[in-house]
């Protein structure tokens, strides 16, 4: 009799047990562009890091949801006086998710992979400093740089500088293997993907058990699914109109956080008339960016007078310098030589800051005399037109990645601003490592493409998440693209 | 003789979008190329009769541009559906028996078999979105309709004695199809070409919605509808005005054509009188 008591009462215990732990060990995570594949070592797309930045691949160093670079797979690092060598300390025990362990061969591995003649690393000027990586010990890595580079750390934390095993690579396109808290599972293209807690995590491990990433497009869809409670969590929520309505729902708490967006109207410098100074100045006086943050975002971003990302403390606030002022714009254009305007092609992508904000600056810049023709893309045909092609005059598109306005050095990035000036300016500050004069020539390069009005520079882009109430631990800002769910857990 | 009530019904409507559209051309409540973000979303009202837009703008004055639009649309591609199919249908009537007769019947049979709205969309998403390509989109598609419609009623009056008498007098069979059965078979074109005029305003508004009709800043009922929809549960005016139009409009015209058919045909008639 005892003995069947002591049982069922160890089995309500487990069961309450169970159901207070594993009530939601599940969570649903909507996102609204589909990774095309899940190497982020060899992919541009933004919507790889999305899912696997943190989850399922970590790197050397790694950002937190405030922008900040912490450690992580190193431990430590010391550097040298001259900042040339960093030498890493990683953390031991750390297995990848099909059991083999992560050591320095592997940091060797990945880093020379990144910088090697033939990588396909989207982002391969990460590691241009680079010019040697040594193992000294299993758990030891020394990096030495071939002129000082005060942005390394930062640049080791990017979803394209993970650390990934060379036993595992060549799968990592469909079936991804990382050191991360969370092990993938399944894939099924056009719907969703599917991670699991990974029970060998070297850190802190996922509270969720599994998760699911669905990929939702459509803005009406997406918010059908929320109500609907089909997702739990929708990052990067397309529909800026509905946030009120999520608001007031006592079901859901909105997070609206900063991104390294800069939405810019880009515009062609490599072809008439954009490769004139003044065209390009009268069109950053005919835009009112106040009018595009409310008509086309519904009042989120905050307005920016050059590519650089407000809430960075090297920001200089240089709006006044493309004021909106449609009569000084019309003057300009008179100045430039079209005292009647002229007609060109705008490019828009998707997402509803490009095709809303692309008929709000349409009737400003046709208010000045400028004509636009609009042609939507999707976003495969602007990759291959607009920004591989270099075909358009006018472009709408968020830049995304943080600490990009090395790209103004770049002559034949898709706006194709030349100015030997500016790409000196960056070598500069590639080499530089003290902090002040850091900020000094950030700053300056930041007025040198606001006073050369290499494009009209728009707002900084707000990323909202839809949450059900009570889910806490998810990133309210993107300083990278991510959606980690390491810390995410359900009340 | 009375006139059917869907005539008069299908008529009314018409006209209204009709004379909106032709109204359009020299006034418009608002202009629609200036927005205005402030007045964004307002309901119906005194000032703006239908409410404004997700920018602002007059959705009265939208609606008025986008009939032309549509109207436009509709009518070119039926024009080419009309001006292709008819003399086509006309001549494999003529030719009836022959290899030019079969070739363009299974012509037309080929672009028949195709479903139309999947082909207007190929056709746009190749050739660039746009009007111009909607109407031609819309109009390939309206050859096959009027081809087979002509031949099938002309067929009928090529053993008709009035034909035979005209071919005993040497006419040729292009004249004899031109004057004597056109004007038998004018009715039924137009009847047919209302119909297809509602579909082509149906097909104009669904490559519209999904961003392959007409380009912005032009008004498009679609692209309206499109523009609207995650704003249905905040400003619902937005998305019902421009649905509404569509489906009044495209009404308007099917009761016309019933109308108009009751009337034209000769049978129907016969009865009522």
């Amino acid at each position: 009799m005892s003995k069947l008591t002591t049982f069922l009462l160890a089995g309500t215990t487990a069961l309450f047990a169970t159901a207070a732990f594993a009530q939601h060990p599940h969570l649903n995570v909507a996102m609204q562009l589909e990774p095309p594949n899940l190497d982020p070592t060899a992919g541009a797309a933004q919507a790889i890091d999305s899912v696997v930045y943190s989850n399922i691949f970590e790197g050397l160093t790694r950002f937190m949801s405030d922008g900040s670079v912490v450690p992580g797979l190193a431990e430590s690092w010391d550097i040298s006086e001259d900042g040339l060598v960093y030498t890493f300390h990683l953390h031991s025990g750390v297995t990848f998710h099909d059991g083999t362990t992560m050591d320095a061969e592997d940091v060797k591995f990945s880093l020379d992979r990144a910088r090697a003649e033939d990588s396909t690393n989207a982002q391969k000027g990460l590691f241009a400093s680079i010019a040697d990586v040594s193992v000294v010990d299993p758990l030891t890595v020394r990096i030495t740089l071939s002129a000082p580079n005060g942005s390394l750390l930062f640049n080791l934390a990017w979803g394209d500088a993970v650390i990934v095993a060379p036993e595992s690579i060549g799968e990592a396109a469909t079936h991804p293997v990382g050191t991360g808290a969370f092990m993938f599972q399944d894939w099924v293209q056009g719907d969703h993907i599917d991670i699991t807690r990974n029970p060998n995590y070297w850190g802190t491990p996922a509270v969720l058990e599994t998760a699911t990433f669905r990929f939702i497009s459509d803005p009406t869809a997406a918010f059908a699914a929320l109500m609907a409670e089909d997702v739990d969590v929708f990052v990067g929520y397309p529909a800026p109109e509905n946030l009120p309505q999520f608001e007031a729902d006592p079901r859901f708490q909105v997070l609206v956080g900063n991104t390294e967006g800069e939405t810019i109207l880009a515009m062609n410098n490599g072809r008439e008339p954009f490769n004139n100074r003044l065209v390009r100045e009268a069109v950053a006086h005919a835009i009112d960016r106040q009018a595009i943050i409310d008509g086309a975002m519904y009042g989120l971003g905050t307005p920016i007078g050059t590519h650089f990302a407000p809430h960075n403390p090297d920001y200089v606030d240089l709006t006044a310098l493309s004021n909106y002022d449609p009569e000084r714009a019309r003057q300009l254009l008179t100045e430039a030589g079209y005292p009647d305007g002229f007609t060109t092609v705008m490019t828009l992508p998707p997402p509803s800051y490009a095709r809303r904000g692309g008929e709000i600056i349409a009737a400003q810049l046709r208010a000045v005399g400028i004509q636009t023709e609009i042609q939507n893309q999707e976003w495969a045909q602007w990759l291959e037109t607009t920004f591989r092609g270099h075909d358009f005059g006018l472009t709408i598109v968020s830049h995304t990645e943080p600490m990009d306005i090395g790209i103004y050095a770049n002559p034949d990035y898709y706006f194709q601003y030349d100015n030997p000036a500016f790409q000196a300016l960056m070598s500069t500050l590639n080499e530089t490592t003290d902090p002040a004069q850091r900020t000094a020539l950030l700053q300056q390069a930041q007025r040198i493409i606001a006073e050369d009005y290499v494009n009209a520079y728009l707002f900084e882009l707000a990323v909202p998440t839809v949450a059900r109430t009570g889910i806490e631990g998810l990133w309210r800002n993107q300083p990278t693209a991510a959606i980690d769910l390491t810390a995410v857990s359900w009340p | 003789m009375r006139l059917p009530r869907s005539l008069l019904l299908g008529a009314l409507l018409t006209a209204l979008f009709l004379g909106g559209a032709a109204l359009s051309f020299v006034w418009t409540p608002y202009d629609i190329e200036l927005l205005s973000i402030p007045d964004r979303l307002q309901a119906p009202g005194w000032t703006h009769w239908l409410g404004t837009d997700q920018l602002g703008r007059d959705i009265l004055s939208m609606i008025m541009m986008g009939a032309r639009t549509s109207i436009a649309v509709a009518l070119l591609a039926v024009g080419i559906g009309m001006g292709l199919g008819i003399p086509l249908g006309l001549t494999a009537a003529a030719r009836r028996g022959s290899l030019l007769d079969e070739v363009i019947m299974r012509g037309n049979d080929l672009i028949f078999a195709f479903p139309s709205l999947v082909i207007a969309i190929l056709i746009t998403a190749v050739f660039g979105a746009g009007a111009m390509n909607a109407i031609i989109a819309i109009g390939i598609f309206n050859i096959p309709v009027f081809a087979r419609l002509t031949r099938g009623a002309a067929l009928s009056f090529w053993s008709r004695d009035f034909i035979l008498a005209a071919r005993v007098a040497g006419k040729s069979s292009a004249r004899i199809s031109v004057e004597h059965i056109l004007p038998n078979i004018a009715n039924l074109m137009i009847v047919q070409g209302t119909i297809q005029f509602s579909l082509g305003i149906l097909a104009e508004a669904a490559l519209s919605y999904i961003g392959l009709g007409a380009q912005p800043p032009t008004a498009s009922w679609g692209r309206m509808l499109a523009d609207a929809q995650t704003l249905a549960s905040i400003a619902p005016h937005v998305a019902l005005v421009p649905g509404l139009a569509i489906v009044l409009m495209v009404l308007g015209l099917n009761l016309m054509g019933d109308g108009l058919r009751d009337l034209l045909d000769p049978r129907i008639r016969v009865d009522r009188t």
